[in-house]
């Protein structure tokens, strides 16, 4: 380990806000009246100045080099007097004070960056991800690549926002912490069998550790007959859940061989309407096909597909399903229905229809 | 075109050079030019594409004096990739709002330039600008740098985590609170707690200007923090005539009437009517027709408690902690800093090793939660009452209306008389 010169803790905090805010941004700051949208990916909010800041939002993919971030800067700094915001969902928003320069900018969005504009409106935005194989110690898929290849496909639904009822949140998840979040369509690692323990490395983890941290009580200590302790998995007990791997690497939860994808549908974040909501399984077993994940793309077309036709305007896809009935919902995709879309967690009661009401 | 992918090492991630949607592994090849540890990584990469393996493992490392803000990653094939044997990354604390001066944001590049591979994301689900690739020397002279030009690190661990919040007041007006000034003071003045782990696990803090929860603070943060208002909409019915005038009134009663939660809202006589007592300020209505609808003047926040992401009880929403308070004078900001508080004593001291606040509610009760916090027990904190009978009561008897809890009630006596007969 190299060593570091004792300085100890700066505890600088945030920077300041302020400092970073483009010019109309602090000037009309609470006291914006309105907005309305010119086109997919461009936003005019109007302030009760009769100021207008007009928003251009780009779609980037999230890992980029300083060169790329160089290159947002200069376009900041030509036509939005050198300010930039990032959304929750890596797009790049470019400030604008002047409408001239709109188009001007987007422009030099396409040809210097290569970046869409869009993702406002109803539109399928930027899909949130972590890090997959890039990056992170537990995954077992890749993200910015599997994001990038469906977006590939997408991009028509991120350039425009009007061709849905209502907006399309996705998310990509690497393995069962889920990262992703909750979305409209989500992406998710499925283990189809508990770990299984690598015994030479079970001696570096915290053994009260991992036996605590199995949410089903799945994993107990076992003494060897040379005495060492060890860890056992109750193979009917365990939910293949993976928190275990997180705490101990040597519960390896991951297998190359038997992963696989799924497709969960209907999650919503915001308080409107009837609420926040959680994501369904949608689709289990698609293959972990690297490079391209062309069965991932070609499911979630499918649910759109079927989204566009049916659905109300406003509706989520979660409100969607929840008017047509999931029946339709699996007819229209022609996905099977099967014993695993059936819940058997504590919450299964709450998801099961008690009652006479029916639908043919 | 062929033969070139044959002469590539990456044959499998340079699948990804191609299509409308920007490229990362294009980027990252230009980089690789002039740091070779990109390429080493995205040999790596093709190598995971190929097995469908991961090869980095985590651990820790720690700038002297943090506990947290650098995500340690070893290689397990540093004898084929020598240069991303060490290849961490580090996170540092955003400006909040995401909103950044190309100044602050080329200061960042450079720094990263100079110590580590200069890859960057903007940013990572905590809300973290990430900047990807240092080694167990270059990590500390980063940081190092990144100290004297007034960043700092961001949270990992079992810590507060760097804070995120919606673009607010800054350019939005449906915010209800100033979004980024909360985010800011609350990063500020818990900024130990943040850099050194003391909490049983993590703690997340989001905050959206208003209940659309732009910064997805429901379901991804501890401690949602969402705009709302107290008093009624404001409406302009000469908006609503001109937005009539433009959809139609069938577009109205579709869109907006029948999709309010609470059936609130009407159009009588072509002006909208709200029945302000039953809106329960879900934004629907002032979404579809902003023009025309905006939220109260009597504005503050809504505190949620318990909101994460699945383990390891599964998903949990934030239930609703605090519905109003406001968030204006510094004595509104004492009043949330004593509730945050309040939650991390007692969390901090009753719950297990790995246990979020929201899972410690699941295991010890609401009700027992919010006795800790001294908090008193609103209906507005549940959907419905409970069903279950079976109630643990700690009082022998129950209170009488207005009256206080007898300490030696008859109905209990006779029953204990009875067991002792037999």
């Amino acid at each position: 380990m190299a060593e570091q010169k004792k300085k100890g803790p700066r505890d600088n905090g945030a920077p300041d806000y302020k400092k970073n805010l483009h010019p109309l941004m602090a000037k009309n700051y609470g006291q914006w009246v309105s907005h309305e949208k010119l086109k997919p990916g461009v936003l005019v909010h109007i302030a009760e100045s009769g100021d207008k800041l007009y928003t251009v939002r780009a779609g980037s993919p999230r890992t980029m080099s300083v060169d790329t971030v160089r290159k947002i800067c200069d376009i900041a700094d030509k036509y939005c007097q050198g300010h930039v915001r990032f959304t929750s969902r890596a797009n790049v928003e470019f400030l604008l004070g002047k409408k001239k320069d709109i188009e001007p900018l987007i422009k030099e969005v396409h040809e210097i960056l290569g970046f869409p504009v869009g993702g406002t409106g109803h539109s399928v935005s930027n899909v949130l991800h972590t890090q997959g194989w890039l990056h992170c110690n537990l995954p077992g898929t890749d993200a910015a690549g599997s994001v990038k290849a469906l977006m590939d496909t997408l991009i028509r639904e991120f350039e425009t926002d009007d061709d849905l009822p209502a907006r399309v949140k996705i998310s990509a998840s690497c393995c069962q912490i889920n990262c992703g979040g909750q979305a409209d369509i989500a992406i998710n690692l499925q283990h189809h069998h508990p770990p299984k323990i690598k015994p030479e490395g079970v001696g570096i983890c915290e053994l009260p550790k991992v036996v605590a941290i199995c949410p089903v009580a799945a994993i107990r200590p076992r003494q060897k007959d040379d005495g060492q302790m060890t860890l056992e998995v109750v193979d009917e007990k365990c939910m293949y859940c993976g928190a275990c791997h997180g705490q101990c690497p040597t519960m390896e939860i991951r297998d190359a061989k038997t992963d696989t994808l799924s497709i969960w549908i209907g999650g919503k974040t915001a308080s409107t309407r009837n609420g926040p909501a959680f994501m369904k399984l949608a689709l289990w077993g698609l293959p972990n096909n690297a490079p391209r994940w062309p069965e991932v793309a070609e499911a979630v077309h499918t649910i759109l597909k079927a989204y566009k036709a049916t659905a109300k305007p406003y509706e989520r896809i979660g409100e969607w399903v929840e008017r047509i009935s999931w029946k339709k919902f699996f007819e229209l995709t022609g996905f099977p229905f099967t014993k695993y879309h059936i819940d058997d967690s504590e919450m299964a009661r709450s998801t099961f229809n008690t009652s006479a009401q029916v639908r043919f | 075109m062929v033969d070139k992918k044959k002469k590539s090492d990456t044959p499998m991630v340079d699948e990804l050079l191609d299509g409308p949607w920007p490229s990362f592994v294009k980027d990252l090849k230009g980089l690789a030019k002039k740091k070779p540890q990109v390429g080493q990584l995205l040999g790596q990469l093709n190598q995971s594409y190929e097995d469908r393996w991961n090869y980095w493992q985590g651990t820790v490392l720690n700038v002297d004096g943090y506990g947290g803000g650098v995500i340690a990653r070893y290689s397990e094939l540093a004898e084929k990739y020598p240069d991303i044997a060490q290849f961490h990354t580090i996170r540092v604390i955003p400006p909040a709002g995401w909103v950044y001066s190309t100044k602050s944001l080329r200061d960042l590049c450079d720094i990263w330039e100079k110590h580590g591979a200069g890859i960057m994301q903007l940013h990572g689900m905590t809300g973290d600008i990430l900047l990807l690739g240092s080694d167990n020397t270059t990590t500390f002279e980063a940081a190092e740098e990144l100290f004297e030009h007034g960043w700092d690190l961001g949270g990992s661990g079992g810590a507060l985590r760097t804070l995120a919040c919606c673009v607010g007041e800054a350019r939005c007006e449906t915010a209800c609170y100033d979004t980024m000034k909360t985010t800011t003071e609350l990063t500020n003045r818990y900024i130990s707690q943040l850099h050194r782990p003391e909490f049983p696990y993590k703690y997340k803090f989001k905050l959206s200007g208003c209940a659309n929860d732009c910064a997805a603070s429901m379901q991804r943060s501890d401690m949602p923090i969402i705009g709302t208002w107290k008093d009624d909409i404001q409406v302009d019915q000469k908006a609503v005539a001109d937005f009539i005038k433009k959809h139609g009134e069938d577009f109205v009663v579709d869109n907006v009437l029948t999709r309010c939660p609470t059936k609130c809202i009407s159009l009588k006589k072509k002006k909208i009517v709200i029945d302000n007592e039953n809106c329960v300020r879900c934004m629907h209505c002032i979404n579809v027709m902003h023009n025309a609808l905006r939220p109260g003047k009597e504005r503050g926040v809504t505190i949620l408690i318990g909101g994460k992401r699945t383990l390891k009880i599964g998903d949990t929403m934030g239930l609703q902690l605090v519905p109003f308070m406001p968030l204006k004078t510094e004595e509104d900001y004492q009043k949330l800093y004593d509730l945050v508080e309040k939650i991390w004593e007692f969390w901090g001291e009753n719950a297990m090793d790995h246990e979020r606040v929201g899972e410690f509610i699941n295991r010890v009760g609401l009700g027992t939660f919010l006795e800790g916090i001294g908090i008193q027990p609103d209906p507005r904190m549940i959907k419905a009452p409970r069903t279950t009978p079976y109630i643990k009561f700690e009082e022998i008897a129950p209170a009488k209306f207005g009256g206080e809890a007898e300490d030696d009630p008859p109905v209990r006596n006779e029953e204990v008389e009875a067991m002792e007969k037999v």
